[in-house]
């Protein structure tokens, strides 16, 4: 089975670039070059000392012994959240502005949810003076204040998404119609392994730094570079997609991706797109995603702003399709009792997107000589209204 | 031979609208393309609403959440149009996008339409290169025609592709933007307008996306077939309810 993109876009049946034309130029464009500029010597120097002199990489692999010794089992976190802007978003962001100078863009557009990749995006356009525009639903901008400021410090434009239900499906709308209404000097920053192809291809491999890490830190502490399994939370599927990615033909990694239940996969409050969705087209991309009978998109909901999309990446979608990925859902109350648990346990306060990768030993037992790697996708700064007020703190 | 095909052989310029199926009101949508046709409007373009409509600004946006709202599906759209053709006798297109036609299943999709009398579909979100591996063959079973979209940004290549498979008319969107954003035209639009005349493509062009008054129509259609004006008329239909499309269509030609 083959879990790589093929030449025409696709993941099995999934992926391809279901865009109107006013995109083709700049997809088709995208198409074209994003593997020779990736494959560029200067490129690639850029991209490596800017992950390791900016963002701090590599990250560390470490090993939560106590949360081990709680689930009889070997625990490595990889410890993204450790990153510059305090999450994996930040390996994309910088991926994609090296990118768009090639192509010669003068502006970039992102979308956000919680904010974290809006942040990313904001952060890495400072850093080389392009211009950002980051669109936001107005029920986000609302519910991730320190967020929106932090973007604005950063020089961005925050734009309120006002449309559809001005969530992150909404911030992605417009900023394909940004796009639409700016094609010639703008590039748009996806920050998920979501959207036309060639973007779920593109995040991956700027994200597969994480599984290229584990692989050698993994090695050295373990004298094998190869896990018992991988685990990851499920948004748009860049973090999951990024630490699968070295392992997706190695058949004795198993693969876990978690997603947000939200109030119960029944409760019609969730976002666990796996079990709840259908094949669909959602933003230029073929795939798994949840919609009415008649092909309307439907609402998620998760208490985590960032797993809040009602679809996945094409990658997921394919390996839940092939069985390849073990997929499973986390509650609301599941994840933030697996983010307190980590907090005590290691003194690790985590992102509540990644106390759902965490809720995974809720549902799965592990073997005592076990080797689980769970990407830490982010730090749970940005979280911590919500922590104070589910907990009563 | 299909009613497109003949209307594209007038000699005159075409005038169409675009409206989105139940707004303002779930079942106006045949007294809307009655109305049409009886104060001369050549063509229609009938809104499938949907939940993000990606190439759409504020206005059809707006229209579309309503008419969601309102309980429009595309069951009950077919279901409004059955008789339609007992009415109506010019040119209608469907146009919406790819997902509910896709759950749908494109062939029961091409054939209820096909059933209903609809004589072709834009769907601006289904690609060429899809619609030539996956769907022609269907819709040429079906006798709809596919129209497609080209912009101030298309490559001369990729509109010869598209003309070649066209069987219809040219959608030309008149600038980059999303629909209902730019109102009147400029040194660049007329540029373009007359590149893509002196190109002599096969199929005819109809112009759309920032078509609002007479103006701007009569600029439109100088050197193209004809013009198709959404936001506007959408616009209208707000402010000034269902029975009064005859002063639209008035002020347009
Ligand atoms: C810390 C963190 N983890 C995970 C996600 C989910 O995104 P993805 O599935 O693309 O990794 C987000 C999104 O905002 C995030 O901020």
């Amino acid at each position: 089975m083959n879990y790589n993109v093929t030449k025409k876009g696709y993941y099995g049946t999934f992926g391809g670039a279901y865009i109107p034309e006013m995109l083709y130029p700049n997809v088709e464009n995208l198409r074209q070059n994003y593997l020779k500029v990736m494959a560029e010597p200067d490129f690639k120097a850029e991209f490596d000392q800017l992950l390791k002199d900016y963002v701090g990489r590599p990250s560390p692999l470490y090993f939560a012994k106590r949360l081990s010794e709680k689930y009889n089992t070997k625990v490595y976190l990889k410890r993204e959240d450790l990153n510059h802007t305090g999450a994996h978003k930040v390996n994309n962001t910088i991926g994609q502005i090296l990118m768009a100078k090639k192509l010669g863009k003068k502006r970039i557009i992102a979308e956000t949810g919680a904010g974290q990749h809006g942040v990313a995006t904001a952060t890495v356009c400072a850093l080389m003076g392009m211009d950002c525009v980051v669109y936001m639903g107005e029920i986000d901008i609302a519910r991730q204040a320190p967020n929106v400021a932090r973007m604005k410090m950063l020089g961005a434009e925050v734009r309120p998404a006002l449309s559809g239900s001005k969530t992150l499906k909404d911030a992605t709308n417009e900023a394909i119609r940004d796009w639409i209404n700016n094609p010639v000097d703008t590039h748009y920053i996806i920050g998920s392994a979501i959207g036309p192809h060639p973007y779920p291809d593109m995040v991956t491999r700027f994200q597969s730094v994480i599984s290229e890490e584990i692989k050698w830190q993994l090695k050295e502490k373990e004298g094998r570079e190869n896990p018992d399994y991988v685990v990851a939370c499920i948004g748009g599927g860049s973090n999951a997609a990024g630490t699968y990615y070295h392992f997706l033909h190695e058949e004795e990694v198993g693969i876990i991706a978690v997603e947000a239940a939200g109030k119960g996969i029944n409760s019609g409050e969730s976002a666990a797109t796996s079990a709840l969705g259908k094949e669909g087209v959602i933003h230029g991309c073929k795939t798994l995603l949840m919609q009415t009978n008649d092909g309307q998109i439907t609402e998620p909901y998760s208490i985590s702003a960032g797993l809040d999309y009602p679809g996945v990446g094409p990658l997921h979608a394919h390996l839940y399709k092939t069985g390849r990925g073990e997929f499973y859902s986390a509650t609301d109350d599941e994840a933030m009792q697996s983010g307190l648990e980590l907090t005590k346990l290691e003194g690790i306060i985590p992102a509540i997107e990644s106390s759902h990768a965490l809720a995974i030993f809720k549902h799965k037992t592990f073997k005592p000589d076990d080797v689980v790697v769970l990407s830490l996708s982010g730090r749970g700064d940005k979280d911590l209204d919500n922590y104070i007020k589910y907990f009563n703190l | 031979m299909n009613r497109i095909n003949k209307k594209m052989q007038e000699d005159k310029k075409l005038l169409s609208l675009y409206f989105t199926a139940g707004y303002p009101e779930l079942n106006n949508t045949v007294k809307i393309i009655e109305d049409l046709e009886a104060n001369g409007v050549d063509m229609i373009e009938i809104g499938l609403p949907f939940s993000d409509p990606l190439a759409d600004g504020p206005t059809i946006q707006n229209s579309s959440t309503i008419a969601l709202k309102n309980g429009m599906t595309t069951n009950l759209l077919f279901k409004q149009l059955k008789d339609i053709r007992k009415t109506v006798s010019i040119p209608l297109i469907v146009m919406g996008y790819f997902n509910p036609m896709l759950q749908y299943g494109v062939e029961d999709f091409c054939k209820k339409c096909s059933e209903i009398g609809i004589d072709g579909l834009i769907m601006p979100d289904l690609p060429l290169a899809v619609y030539q591996d996956e769907y022609e063959a269907i819709f040429k079973k079906y006798n709809l025609k596919n129209i497609f979209l080209i912009t101030p940004q298309t490559s001369n290549e990729r509109i010869k592709q598209i003309d070649e498979a066209s069987d219809a008319f040219i959608y030309m969107v008149s600038s980059a933007s999303v629909t209902g954003s730019k109102s009147g035209f400029g040194d660049e639009q007329t540029a373009y307008f007359k590149r893509i005349a002196s190109m002599q493509l096969k199929n005819p062009q109809i112009v759309g996306f920032g078509i609002n008054n007479n103006e701007t129509f009569t600029q439109a259609t100088e050197d193209a077939k004809g013009a198709i004006i959404g936001s506007a008329f959408i616009k209208h239909l707000t402010e000034n309810g269902v029975d009064t499309i005859k002063e639209f269509v008035q002020e347009i030609r």
